[in-house]
């Protein structure tokens, strides 16, 4: 059986949110794969969130707001960029590839970019593979396996 | 001013001391001849046709121009005594020796009874009253006209006769010109809808359009001679009520309300990048609009469908979806053009005898009553044909049609290729966002969509609201539509900024953050991330607290507080991580 990628997307209400809603509305298909949960603002994205996501089994993380001047909230998606900054940064040295989070900005009209969001976003994951997070993070064992696995 | 009293034609009656006899006479509808006289000016009495005769009690009398003679107490005028007759036509004849053929002359010479001048007739058209010069001097102020040379030779020239620098074009010599003798011809050519939808090009007061809010006129800097030269300002002498403000200017007011309701409207979409229809380079072939402007009473044709030659046309072709329902424009139906096409064949059915084309791609027709207007076109004889056009071109193959258009298209019902000859092409321009619509948008933070069209909250269940509250959207700035659309919409727009109104107090979401003060360890890193400056520190309790009225709930401080001790309601952290939890299980 193929690889299926689980992505959790956080989708401001605003903009994002209402793009998926019009990709919906207008019967646009796209990848099953990315399950959304609504935020307020793309500025409500803590990096918790994301951190909290990999461990729950996420293979990939997409954000997504509204353009810079579109904010509901004036300059939320300008205070989510620096966080996604940041967060990609300790997912490196988390040893998640920092690729498996994405930022990316969908108006409340571009259902169709919303849908080429999400379908490129699965097949680089899918590209990417299983992260397996889950599996080793909290069983010693097998942190040390593979910690051997790589000669370390 | 002391008045004085004097009698006109056996009229008593009261004056300032001062005034002229000309205006004295006019006050009371005493009619007296004039050809070189303007009531703004320093009288001037070049002319001399407003003789009159002046008499005093003592039996004194003597012919004086009346626009130039000022009153005294006791004064008697005569202005139809033989008299006064005599000198008019004396002074007329010896006009009339150089300046016979002119109407004006010739109308007075009328009047007076003079059949045969004594001292010749001349074909000359200027009678020297100055009228001009003076006008440009004391009234426009630009001193480009001037008496040249002398005796015979006398004539009003610019400088050297040649054209003149100091000369604005306002055209005021010409218009007060007596006799004709100067003609601005290149500026009373400068009129017909086809090159410009100017309604009154030259005028330096006017409407904006006829149904301008406030319906005021307005004075047009760039063609008032005050603004040219600082002078003129006769409208000022001429308005009773003293309306006339040369310095007032568009100003910007502060005015505070609870709910704004935004109603821009819609730009009408500019076929000129379509090279196929020759919009700009044929002069028949107008958009909509203009046709509207043209067939318009009140336009510059008196509602006359005409060519650009002034004849009526033999065949007019109106083309549908211009900008509409095309890949390379706008995708959307515009909703409105084809009713107002049919309506446009009604129009130049009932006002003309041409033979109509409609190019249609669909007919839709699909309001109340539209379906069976459009019958009503059929049976008037529109011809519809379903293809839309491809070209316009002109046809000048055989002389007879020179200057016409040939419109090309496939009939799809046929399934033929058509050539068909008309004399004016309609092209029925798509609706389309204004062109300010982002920015303004943007002002009210309301977004629009891929078309430029404002976002409602939601197309079905808040077709009139906005995502931000208090805003609401009325008529074509949402999206292309008719007017009764428009002004339902319209009407639920001004319905839902009366319910903020009436009920006097503003619902607020219960989604907005709480600062829990036990965990806050009063960092203060969230006062600066509020956008609306609602987290305030309280230096007693060495905590920050949110003020919930300001708050919109976004939830950005949420994320930034390094202690979790703020609580964005409706989307704490453990309903979060339980929806990802959940979706991941």
């Amino acid at each position: 059986m193929s690889f299926e990628p689980r992505i959790v997307g956080f989708l401001c209400n605003w903009c994002s949110y209402t793009g998926a809603d019009l990709a919906g509305t207008a019967r646009m298909k796209y990848a099953p794969n990315v399950m959304t949960v609504r935020v307020m603002c793309s500025g409500r994205v803590d990096p918790g969130f994301v951190l909290d996501s990999f461990r729950a089994g996420a293979d990939g993380v997409l954000v997504c707001g509204c353009h810079f001047g579109d904010c509901h909230y004036v300059e939320g998606n300008h205070k989510c960029m620096r966080r996604i900054a940041i967060t990609k940064r300790i997912l490196k040295g988390m040893g998640i590839q920092p690729e498996r989070l994405r930022l990316e900005w969908v108006s409340a009209s571009e259902g169709a970019r919303f849908q080429e969001v999400v379908n490129s976003f699965t097949e680089e994951i899918r590209g990417l593979g299983p992260m397996r997070l889950k599996e080793w993070a909290f069983v010693p064992e097998q942190v040390e396996a593979a910690a051997a696995a790589h000669g370390e | 001013m002391d008045k004085v009293k004097i009698k006109i034609d056996g009229q008593q009656m009261e004056v300032d001391d001062g005034t002229y006899v000309l205006e004295a006479a006019k006050s009371i509808s005493i009619e007296i001849p004039t050809l070189c006289y303007y009531p703004y000016m320093v009288p001037y009495a070049a002319c001399r046709i407003c003789s009159v005769e002046a008499r005093s009690a003592s039996g004194w009398s003597k012919i004086v121009t009346a626009c130039n003679y000022p009153v005294w107490n006791g004064l008697e005028i005569l202005t139809n005594t033989p008299r006064v007759i005599n000198a008019r036509r004396t002074n007329l004849e010896m006009l009339m020796a150089s300046c016979a053929p002119v109407p004006v002359l010739q109308h007075l010479a009328e009047q007076l009874g003079i059949t045969e001048p004594r001292w010749g007739t001349d074909k000359h058209t200027c009678i020297l009253c100055g009228l001009c010069v003076r006008i440009c001097d004391e009234i426009v102020g630009a001193h480009a006209l001037a008496f040249v040379d002398r005796g015979a030779n006398r004539d009003v020239s610019t400088p050297f006769q040649l054209d003149s620098e100091s000369c604005i074009l306002c055209g005021a010599c010409a218009k007060h010109c007596p006799t004709g003798y100067i003609k601005m011809e290149e500026i009373e050519k400068r009129f017909i809808v086809h090159q410009e939808m100017n309604l009154s090009p030259n005028a330096a007061i006017t409407l904006p359009f006829r149904q301008a809010v406030p319906n005021v006129p307005q004075i047009v800097r760039e063609n008032c001679i005050h603004f040219k030269t600082g002078g003129c300002m006769v409208c000022s002498k001429v308005c009773p009520k003293d309306c006339i403000d040369y310095e007032d200017s568009p100003k910007s007011e502060e005015v505070e309300v609870g709910a704004v309701v935004i109603a821009t409207g819609f730009d009408s979409f500019d076929p000129t990048p379509m090279k196929q229809y020759g919009y700009g380079k044929y002069p028949n072939v107008i958009s909509s609009e203009e046709f509207e402007v043209m067939n318009n009473a009140a336009g510059p044709t008196g509602g006359k469908i005409v060519m650009e030659n002034g004849e009526e046309p033999r065949a007019i072709a109106i083309l549908h979806c211009i900008g509409s329902r095309d890949h390379d424009y706008h995708k959307y139906c515009s909703r409105v053009c084809c009713m107002y096409s049919l309506k446009f064949s009604h129009l130049v059915k009932e006002k003309t005898s041409a033979e109509v084309y409609q190019l249609y791609i669909d007919m839709r027709s699909f309001g109340k009553g539209y379906e069976e207007f459009y019958g009503r076109i059929l049976d008037e004889g529109v011809n519809v044909i379903r293809g839309k056009a491809a070209e316009v071109v002109p046809s000048g193959y055989r002389q007879h049609e020179e200057g016409h258009l040939i419109v090309r298209c496939e009939d799809t019902l046929i399934g033929k290729y058509r050539e068909i000859p008309v004399d004016m092409v309609i092209l029925s321009t798509a609706l389309e966002a204004r062109r300010d619509a982002k920015e303004f948008g943007r002002k009210f933070n309301i977004s629009t969509g891929a078309d430029g069209w404002f976002i409602e909250a939601h197309p079905k269940l808040a077709p009139v609201s906005t995502t931000t509250e208090g805003i609401f959207l009325a008529g074509a700035c949402q999206g292309a539509k008719d007017i009764p659309d428009a002004v339902a919409q319209g009407g639920a727009a001004a319905a839902q900024a009366m319910k903020l109104m009436a009920q006097g107090e503003v619902m607020m979401d219960a989604a907005y953050a709480v600062i829990d003060e036990a965990f806050c360890s009063g960092c203060k890193m969230c006062n600066d991330m509020c956008p609306y400056t609602a987290i305030s520190f309280d230096d007693a309790k060495k905590v920050s607290v949110v003020n919930s009225a300001l708050c919109k709930g976004c939830g950005t401080c949420v994320a930034a507080c390094p202690a979790g001790a703020i609580m964005a309601r409706h989307f704490t952290d453990e309903q979060i991580y339980a929806q990802i939890e959940g979706i991941l299980a």
